[in-house]
């Protein structure tokens, strides 16, 4: 039972955290821009990179360059979205797509380019320490601040939707569209607040992630397709929604590997991606609005 | 002299992988272009395909399932069966899904198959892949084996477009047009719009994974090492895109032009330093990312438009 916390389920809320914070921007471009974002994944590579060289220039905690990270993202997103984005407002969602999906390889080839191809690791500041709690519950710093990293940040984002006038305007965009147009709401400035908090999210989501493991120009793509999973779970253009899809998502890749019957892994971990797409498929079949009733389109 | 020869043997191989390529494309054709179906799992059935003639024609290995030692026709058979039944599970799951949808699961189901085909070893010998695939005409002196090569691809090319041609412009062609452009009115009319849209997404996987088989003897190896699953999907969109999807032709040229672009980077290899070679795989990525953005915004049915 001991065991069955300490190394499945903590690594569990910790991967669901980090889905979490990526799947919420999933979500929410999904229901105001209306397209699977293919890009999104490797926003978190840039975040996490502009962290890495931030770690090698100041030599800080990766942590304490996620300002820098969650700059970098939100700013690339406004540009690729300017550029690549919106000349397609109008066109069929499949073209949006399709010019996301081409973003999200140039994206990664920028960053072969730039910081080159080989695994690295932030090492300075990422606590591998465990602490440990009335004798056997051992958790490490690392995912300590991850888990109260992410509540902090979704707390925030909640205050930012639930009592900002722009939040609210969010919000209403992804209910209904023409109905937010006739109130007045200015897309355009929607649009670009979606992508700064995605685009935030996202770098936090991607520094997260490269603290746990290691960095490398495929980390973000390989996360996409958990995070469309936890948003249709989740129910698209509902944010919280995802949030508890990440962590169902991110609870069954880790769970499933759990020696449940004997003591062989139950699935082999090299198919933890196989859950979350096995997850996504059954509830795209059986409820497309997912969980919580988001669009269908 | 030497130099003359070595230009005839690059533009053999250009020309050999464009044709898989066009064969790829005619079948995304099928798929998109008519149908309307959002595939981007493009690389799982490449990959079924590209094994399942692997397994079948090497020589027997203690190290993968097989292989048979049967003939390269055979080969490319089973990739066609075995690439077409799992479009047909796959469709029967998935075709429900609209848009953006199908896109996600069918790149999911690809991802899903690159695991287990990189984790399976006893099926694939894992990441080591498998050599040794035998390719037809290998015997003859190069470069009459090459040109020997090129030319069963531009007549399997040829026979399929020519299929294409006939079924598009067919009564089938002109219903499969009408589901893309309005699903419900076509349904109207008594047409089984689910089993219709089964079909051509049966049948478009059918020529990627024949595309797969074929590329396969051509390179006499495959391995989860060969090619980016990612990378071959989206250069064959962009490939349907540049060339004009809805239009076979587009396709094919399209196929070709792409090829081209892509593989005429390992022309500047020669120019470069070291540092920059290694770095150039990733540029090409990047440079053909940007040809699809410069045609999507500036002329997005393609350099030929479906015809009305």
């Amino acid at each position: 039972m001991i065991d069955f916390i300490n190394f499945y389920f903590l690594p569990g809320l910790v991967l669901g955290s980090i889905y979490a914070l990526g799947a919420m921007g999933v979500s929410l471009l999904f229901g105001i821009l209306r397209f699977a974002h293919f890009a999104h994944g490797d926003l978190m590579s840039f975040g996490a990179y502009i962290a890495l060289s931030m770690v090698s220039i100041f030599h800080v905690s990766p942590f304490f360059a996620i300002p820098a990270s969650i700059l970098g993202s939100s700013l690339l997103a406004i540009l690729i979205d300017k550029v690549c984005y919106k000349p397609f407002r109008k066109s069929q969602t499949v073209v949006l797509v399709i010019s996301s999906l081409g973003v999200s390889l140039m994206l990664r080839s920028f960053i072969q380019l730039t910081w080159g191809v080989s695994l690295e690791v932030y090492e300075i500041g990422v606590i591998k320490d465990a602490i440990t709690f009335g004798g056997n519950f051992r958790i490490s710093e690392n995912h300590l601040v991850i888990i109260i990293g992410t509540f902090s940040l979704i707390y925030l984002t909640h205050i930012f939707l639930a009592k900002t006038k722009l939040g609210k305007a969010m919000r209403a965009m992804s209910d209904d569209q023409d109905l937010a147009l006739i109130t007045g709401i200015n897309t355009e400035r929607v649009i670009q607040a979606t992508w700064i908090v995605g685009g935030s999210l996202a770098a936090v989501a991607g520094v997260f992630l490269g603290s746990d493991t290691q960095l490398n120009p495929r980390m973000g793509w390989d996360q996409l397709l958990p995070l469309f999973a936890a948003a249709i779970l989740g129910g698209i253009g509902r944010p919280y929604g995802a949030i508890a899809g990440a962590m169902v998502i991110g609870m069954a890749e880790e769970i499933s590997s759990f020696p449940f019957f004997g003591t062989e892994p139950l699935l082999s971990p090299a198919y933890k991606t196989g859950v979350a797409f096995f997850i996504m498929v059954i509830m795209l079949i059986v409820r497309p609005t997912g969980l919580f009733k988001g669009r269908s389109f | 002299m030497d130099t003359l020869y070595g230009w005839m043997m690059y533009i053999l191989s250009l020309l050999t992988v464009g044709g898989i390529y066009a064969i790829m494309g005619l079948g995304l054709n099928l798929q998109w272009g008519i149908t309307g179906l959002f595939n981007i799992g493009v690389a799982g059935f490449f990959a079924v395909g590209g094994y399942a003639s692997a397994i079948v024609t090497t020589k027997f290995s203690p190290n993968h399932l097989g292989g048979f030692d049967l003939p390269f026709i055979v080969g490319i058979l089973f990739s066609m069966i075995f690439s077409g039944l799992m479009a047909a599970i796959i469709g029967k799951i998935c075709l429900r899904l609209r848009g953006d949808y199908l896109a996600i699961a069918t790149i999911g189901l690809a991802e899903i198959l690159r695991l287990i085909l990189k984790n399976e070893v006893w099926l694939t010998n894992g990441p080591r892949g498998i050599p040794g695939i035998p390719r037809p005409f290998e015997d003859l002196a190069q470069p009459w084996s090459e040109i020997c090569y090129l030319l069963i691809i531009l007549l399997i090319l040829a026979i399929i477009f020519y299929g294409f041609e006939k079924a598009i412009n067919s009564p089938w062609g002109r219903i499969m047009k009408a589901i893309r452009e309005n699903e419900e009115a076509a349904a109207s009319t008594g047409k089984n719009v689910e089993n219709l849209r089964l079909e051509t997404f049966v049948i478009g996987s059918i020529f990627m994974g024949l595309g797969g088989a074929l590329l396969t003897h051509s390179m006499k190896y495959i391995g989860p090492t060969a090619s980016d699953p990612l990378v071959t999907t989206f250069l064959l969109w962009v490939m349907l895109i540049v060339g004009g999807s809805g239009n076979n032709k587009g396709a094919i040229i399209g196929a070709f032009i792409i090829w081209t672009v892509w593989s005429a980077s390992e022309l500047l290899s020669g120019i470069l330093s070291y540092e920059w070679i290694n770095r150039l795989s990733y540029l090409r990525v990047f440079i053909i990312g940007f040809i699809l953005q410069v045609i999507l915004q500036n002329r997005p049915q393609g350099i030929i438009p479906e015809k009305n």
